[in-house]
């Protein structure tokens, strides 16, 4: 049977689809300024017998596509999760506008999340701000961070405040590298406060587009004190998760 | 509305234009959260209609009694007693402060990290849309939380006559001094104020009115304990929220009417929501009219609220006041025991309120507790992080909510609310 799991996020949208619980197909694409347009490229063309939505357009999406089911974000990455990575207990996800920590018991079944505030820091968006006001592309941004041997530090964590901050560190002559060790060091400490909210035990997994930083990675499994597992494709989880939430409830009678 | 309430609202000193405004918003958004939802009970159709002429027929009847002599007591708080305010032939109503206004005029009076409730309350009163305001011969402050506190020095120039009535912090002997003190206080100035005297029978008969209120919504709550549900949990907090605003008789009667209704759902197993839907208690900040943002999107998501733990709710009528007491100090004693026992976060240690929500939960057989927080209402945001905890050591599963009344979150709040959801679906 083959089911697709769509994860409309605020920045990207990500496609997969499965067969008989293989991943036999994998997109992602810019959510942009229209994403049903997006979700109508993505879906043109695959044959699938079910189809299961998520992220902050699953609502949208479910207008148009009725036959659709939507679960929540948290639901989608902990199917997703338990799936890559067997005795998964934690997950921290941080995409574009938002980071969560999710606690798991045994059998892969939420047992606690915790969601940041409805302001963007300490989220992809954050990062990319930062990256802008310091004159970086993404991946210039992550490879300064990962040079510096000191960083300035941050004390602000709204990305307003923030790069108000770095404007100001720039006016004092702070080398640009240090300053980009900074920005992710404050998500890596933002992101430890919220994963607090939760029980962190190993297995902890890694997910969502900001698991693709290294310099992250490092810097979050430093502050939540567990060695963190990024699956292959970590941006894709929790569309993996809607695909084989699709598959089981299909295979249910 | 079903009369032209315009020369009266000019007479109470309203801004027309901007009260048009409010109606404009409020009027939809009523219909829209409510008329549309599945298998309400008929008797719903009373407070529709209180709702309909909440700035209307109400108004008019305060207006009437005030020219019959009869002074209208304004208030922000369940620690007013209303006993000693109908012992003394007065009406009171609870003041606006459920919603976003005029949020720009507010804070050149307040600073922006205040909470939308008092920012709310301010709002109103300088709008001028606040018919409840406009009415009333006397406005009464407490000393509950620092905003409130620090925000009737402000708000005393902006009405005619403020009386703040100083609460204890703590549930002790010195407390409950201070507020027999206070208590005492307040009837003498509401007596110079009426020009009547406190008995031993107005009191009484005062006390047997708001008892009777609470204990309509008494039975409501154990009705709302039946599985599957008789009534949503937005028509439960309306009835709550009407509570504060209708005349105290009337509001019992129909309290009890649908009650008979919703006990005959009951028998026949019907109910809004089919068996096995998750019954969500909310426990936190009080949602005054028209808050009734986070309740829509709990219910949106496939929930049933089945209890609210609020000062709009079960935490403003839980207790009832013995009607023991031979003299007028033994009434007011009475009383002062009855308010004491409330349990507010601004009393510190606050652990009955923790007792009490595990209590609702069991009782009303809920899957789990939503804990409402309004954004820089301290004594509730930091009092959430211990209840969580014991909540979920009880195997209460908890979602912690901060938010107010804009609508930008509304995504972000969808989400949580329906991952705790499926949560609680397992």
């Amino acid at each position: 049977m083959r089911s697709a799991g769509i994860d409309i996020g605020s920045r990207a949208i990500k496609l997969v689809l499965v067969d008989d619980r293989r991943v036999v197909h994998r997109a992602v694409e810019d959510t942009g300024s229209d994403p049903l347009t997006v979700c109508r490229r993505l879906l043109d063309g695959l044959g699938y017998e079910c189809i299961t939505g998520t992220g902050y357009g699953r609502h949208l999406f479910k207008e148009h596509w009725p036959a659709a089911e939507v679960i929540s974000e948290i639901k989608a990455v902990s199917v997703g999760a338990t799936a890559l990575v067997s005795g998964c207990r934690t997950i921290i996800d941080i995409g574009g506008q938002d980071s969560k920590a999710i606690s798991l018991d045994a059998v892969g079944k939420v047992q606690k999340f915790v969601m940041n505030d409805r302001c963007a820091a300490g989220t992809g968006q954050f990062l990319e701000m930062m990256a802008t006001a310091l004159g970086y592309t993404r991946a210039e941004f992550v490879a300064a961070a990962v040079r510096a041997v000191r960083a300035q530090k941050l004390s602000s964590l709204c990305s307003v405040f923030a790069q108000s901050e770095v404007v100001s560190l720039i006016a004092r002559g702070a080398p640009k590298e240090e300053m980009a060790l900074g920005v992710h060091q404050s998500i890596a400490s933002r992101t430890a406060a919220l994963a607090g909210g939760v029980p962190v035990e190993a297995t902890v997994v890694f997910t969502g587009g900001c698991a693709h930083n290294p310099c992250l990675v490092s810097l979050i499994s430093g502050a939540v004190k567990h060695p963190l597992r990024v699956p292959e494709s970590p941006q894709t989880v929790a569309a993996l998760g809607c695909a084989l939430h699709g598959q089981q409830r299909g295979a249910a009678p | 509305m079903s009369a032209d309430y315009r020369p009266m609202w000019k007479e109470l000193g309203l801004d027309l234009e901007a009260h048009d405004a409010l109606l404009g918003v409020l009027g939809p958004l009523y219909e829209q959260t409510f008329t549309k939802q599945p298998n309400r009970p008929a008797g719903m159709k009373y407070f529709d209609f209180v709702m309909s002429e909440v700035h209307g027929l109400r108004i008019k009847e305060l207006v009437d009694a005030k020219k019959a002599g009869r002074k209208v007591v304004g208030s922000f708080c369940t620690f007013v007693p209303e006993e000693i305010v109908l012992a003394l032939d007065g009406v009171m109503v609870g003041l606006c402060a459920g919603a976003e206004f005029a949020t720009a005029e507010a804070e050149k009076y307040l600073p922006r990290n205040t909470c939308a409730l008092i920012k709310g309350a301010f709002g109103f009163a300088l709008a001028r849309v606040c018919p409840y305001l406009a009415a009333s011969d006397l406005v009464v402050g407490e000393n509950t939380c620092d905003g409130k506190k620090k925000g009737y020095e402000i708000f005393k120039d902006l009405v005619p006559r403020l009386h703040v009535m100083d609460l204890p912090q703590t549930k002790s002997m010195e407390g409950r001094a201070l507020m027999r003190a206070e208590f005492k206080r307040f009837g003498t100035y509401l007596e110079d104020l009426t020009g009547k005297k406190l008995t031993v029978e107005a009191l009484e008969k005062g006390i047997s009115t708001v008892n009777a209120k609470r204990s309509a919504m008494h039975r409501l709550a154990k009705v709302r304990a039946a599985d599957p549900a008789p009534i949503s949990g937005l028509d439960g907090l309306l009835m709550n929220q009407i509570f504060f605003y209708d005349d105290p008789a009337r509001f019992t009667g129909s309290v009890n009417a649908i009650c008979d209704e919703l006990e005959q759902r009951i028998e026949r197993r019907e109910g809004v929501a089919p068996k096995a839907t998750p019954r969500i208690v909310i426990s936190g900040c009080p949602m005054a009219v028209p808050n009734w943002k986070l309740p829509t999107i709990i219910e949106n998501a496939g929930a049933v609220i089945v209890g609210e733990e609020s000062c709009v709710g079960e935490r403003g009528t839980q207790q009832l006041t013995a009607d023991k007491g031979r003299t007028v100090d033994e009434l007011l004693d009475a009383i002062v025991d009855r308010y004491l026992k409330i349990d507010c976060a601004i009393f510190t240690p606050n652990t009955s309120r923790v007792e009490h929500i595990l209590s609702m939960s069991k009782e009303l057989r809920a899957h789990g507790v939503i804990h409402y927080g309004l954004q820089f209402c301290s004594p509730y945001q930091i009092e959430a992080g211990p209840v969580e905890r014991r909540l979920e050591k009880e195997n209460v599963p908890t979602l912690r909510i901060d938010t107010d009344y804009g609508q930008e979150d509304v995504g972000q709040l969808r989400t949580r609310v329906e991952a705790f959801v499926e949560r609680l679906r397992g």
